[in-house]
């Protein structure tokens, strides 16, 4: 039994006028950590909505830990731990207020679940009489973290957890993430963030409301089939207008320091001549190598198509 | 129960540390009291009335002297004045031998109440006055007219503002606060998190309101004690009595409460919506500012469903009367109904999902 399924779910907003999520089936194994990337207004939020029973989906059906979202919603709310996109908390709470409030309302205490929370706590612990509201946004989510797991749940929803946070905090709080699905708990986790994307076990790229591919890590990036180059010149910016207006570019774009060029016939054989005409256009530096891609140039690649 | 009684004490919290929702509960009712008490009263106390007495004989004087006697009227001869009487030139003369003289009265009418009110204590100073003269003349075929005002003889507004004041401090308090209190929890995206828990969410809505139904219950006694030591107005009906009827009307109020907490999206809607939705028609239609008597039928008919317009006509009968349960039953019956009916409307539309 899958951990979440979602078949055909379709979401709409303001009697169908604004769309939301179109289609969207894929499905979350057991002890998982499954990622939903894509950029902001892609529909991730909507899917973790339906999932926690909190919305309706218009059509298609989805199910955690086997329970149907809709019938089951009482049942779904005991087995999930669910961490909405905005902090959550109650901001005039100390931390250990807050923290005791959500294990009371759930029907346990912090002493109950500290071995599986413990991590996060000690960090948490020195400011526990702080009130929420004057904690850093990367603390601020460790305790909104340590607030939906302290029940144990057996499927944790983190909706955009990361955004807003400092890269160390970022990289601590999917260290966590790590332990926790070691301890058995699936989760399925929403990020703007492509290179937090390698992190997770399997993920879906989506766009628009829709998700163009699902599969693992390695497995988007082997999707990539074209060789990728990367090129390098003193003044990028013209560098990436005259090769855009080369016949033998097939697509150039900025990423980082860099630009990510293909070629239209795919190979690495017009490197010299698409150099040496650089060259010729007065551009100085010119450097243009073979590189492996990334995640993000997957998801470019696939917005494209 | 360890869920609820954990909830409840987060309101208590919240409550607590927000400053400013602290004074408002607790000031309040202090202020609305001290205000309605000392400063918005339109009992007549000490009026000045400017006398041009051209008569300047016995019986002036003596009718100008028992005017400047009473609590009412201050005489003066000079400078301006809220009252002006005039006494014609040979009053006494008038009065021995013609068995009858007049006097003027002339008010200003901008404030129409006020000057209906201080002509109508000068006339019957007068009448008074002249019942007197007549007595001692032995005028056989008098009426006399005795006028009693029971329950509150020396026609004080207390008896009638405090009863409104509890209606006013409890609808706001209720309503008001109890809506912004949820439709916090929405703004802030935390109501996510309590529908995604165990908890039922009917029990969200009992931990809400309880706190504000214990607030008010502090509310009533301090505006009880205060009118009581401060005003000098007693109870003189059951205690006990008004009490539960506080508590029903907090009730019907608290239900009103989280109905607009199911309609406002946001803490100023639901706040705007309090006030204008609540707080005004309490105020005009409780009957506590503007007599419902007097109003055209269609509004008299709207005053009907203002809850406030019964409770304040429950605190009159009870408080200020002295009566019992016997004589409010038509009230506590139409209470208790809007009560459930109220409760039964918000609790279904407190939704278990966000939209």
């Amino acid at each position: 039994m899958n951990a979440v399924e979602l078949h055909r779910v379709s979401k709409t907003y303001a009697k169908g006028t604004v769309t939301a999520v179109t289609d969207v089936s894929f499905a979350v194994k057991r002890g998982e950590l499954f990622g939903l990337i894509g950029p902001d207004g892609a529909g991730k939020t909507s899917i973790f909505r339906v999932l926690a029973t909190l919305l309706l989906a218009d059509s298609g059906t989805a199910y955690i830990d086997g329970f149907d979202v809709v019938k089951d919603y009482k049942h779904i709310r005991e087995i999930i731990g669910y961490m909405p996109g905005r902090f959550s908390l109650y901001q005039d709470l100390t931390v250990e207020e807050n923290l005791n409030f959500f294990a009371t309302l759930f029907g346990t205490s912090v002493e109950e679940n500290r071995d599986l929370i413990n991590d996060i706590y000690v960090q948490l612990e020195p400011f526990k009489d702080r009130r929420a509201g004057k904690l850093s946004g990367g603390m601020k989510q460790k305790l909104a973290l340590c607030c939906a797991l302290v029940h144990r749940p057996s499927v944790l929803l983190l909706d955009e957890p990361t955004t807003g946070v400092d890269p160390v905090s970022r990289k601590e709080f999917w260290a966590m993430l790590t332990r926790l699905k070691e301890q058995g708990i699936s989760i399925l986790v929403s990020t703007p963030y492509m290179d937090e994307a390698r992190l997770c076990d399997r993920i879906a790229l989506m766009q628009s409301g829709r998700i163009m591919s699902v599969d693992t890590p390695d497995g988007i990036i082997a999707e990539f089939n074209t060789p990728l180059f990367g090129a390098r010149a003193t003044n990028m910016y013209l560098l990436q207008r005259s090769l855009l207006a080369d016949p033998r570019v097939e697509t150039c774009y900025t990423f980082g320091e860099e630009l990510h060029l293909t070629f239209v016939n795919g190979s690495a054989d017009a490197i010299d001549g698409v150099v040496a005409s650089m060259l010729d256009a007065g551009h100085t530096d010119v450097s243009i190598s073979s590189i492996r891609p990334t995640i993000e140039d997957c998801f470019i690649r696939l917005m494209a198509q | 129960m360890k869920q609820l009684y954990t909830f409840v004490r987060k309101e208590f919290l919240h409550v607590l540390r927000d400053k400013k929702t602290l004074l408002i509960l607790f000031g309040l009712p202090v202020v609305q009291i001290l205000i309605f008490g000392f400063a918005l009263t339109n009992e007549v106390k000490h009026a000045t009335v400017f006398v041009r007495d051209d008569a300047h004989d016995d019986a002036s004087r003596a009718l100008i002297e028992r005017i400047d006697a009473s609590q009412v009227f201050d005489v003066v001869f000079n400078g301006p004045a809220n009252l002006d009487l005039i006494i014609p030139s040979g009053f006494a003369n008038d009065l021995s031998h013609n068995g009858h003289a007049s006097v003027q009265i002339i008010t200003d009418a901008s404030d129409p109440n006020r000057a209906t009110t201080l002509s109508t204590y000068l006339t019957a100073i007068i009448a008074d006055h002249q019942l007197d003269l007549s007595e001692m003349q032995g005028i056989p075929y008098l009426i006399r007219t005795t006028t009693r005002f029971t329950y509150n003889p020396q026609l004080k507004g207390a008896p009638n503002f405090v009863p409104g004041v509890m209606a006013l401090v409890l609808m706001l308090v209720c309503v008001m606060m109890t809506s912004i209190s949820i439709v916090r929890e929405k703004e802030l995206g935390t109501m996510e998190i309590l529908l995604v828990s165990p908890f039922k969410p009917m029990m969200v809505i009992v931990a809400k309101v309880i706190p504000y139904l214990l607030l008010s219950i502090v509310n009533i006694i301090s505006i009880l004690l205060l009118s009581v030591f401060v005003l000098g107005l007693p109870i003189n009906g059951s205690i006990p009595l008004l009490f539960s009827m506080s508590i029903l009307f907090i009730i019907t109020s608290l239900a009103l409460g989280v109905l607009v907490s199911t309609i406002a999206a946001t803490q100023q809607v639901a706040m705007l919506v309090s006030m204008m939705g609540m707080l005004l028609p309490t105020l005009l239609f409780s009957g506590f500012m503007f007599p419902i008597e007097n109003m055209p039928l269609p509004l008299q008919l709207i005053s009907n469903a203002i809850p406030a317009k019964w409770y304040y006509n429950i605190v009159k009968a009870v408080m200020i009367k002295g009566l019992g349960m016997d004589a409010i039953m038509k009230e506590a019956a139409i209470l208790l109904g809007m009560s459930v009916l109220l409760t039964a409307i918000s609790v279904r539309r407190f939704k278990v999902r966000l939209a």
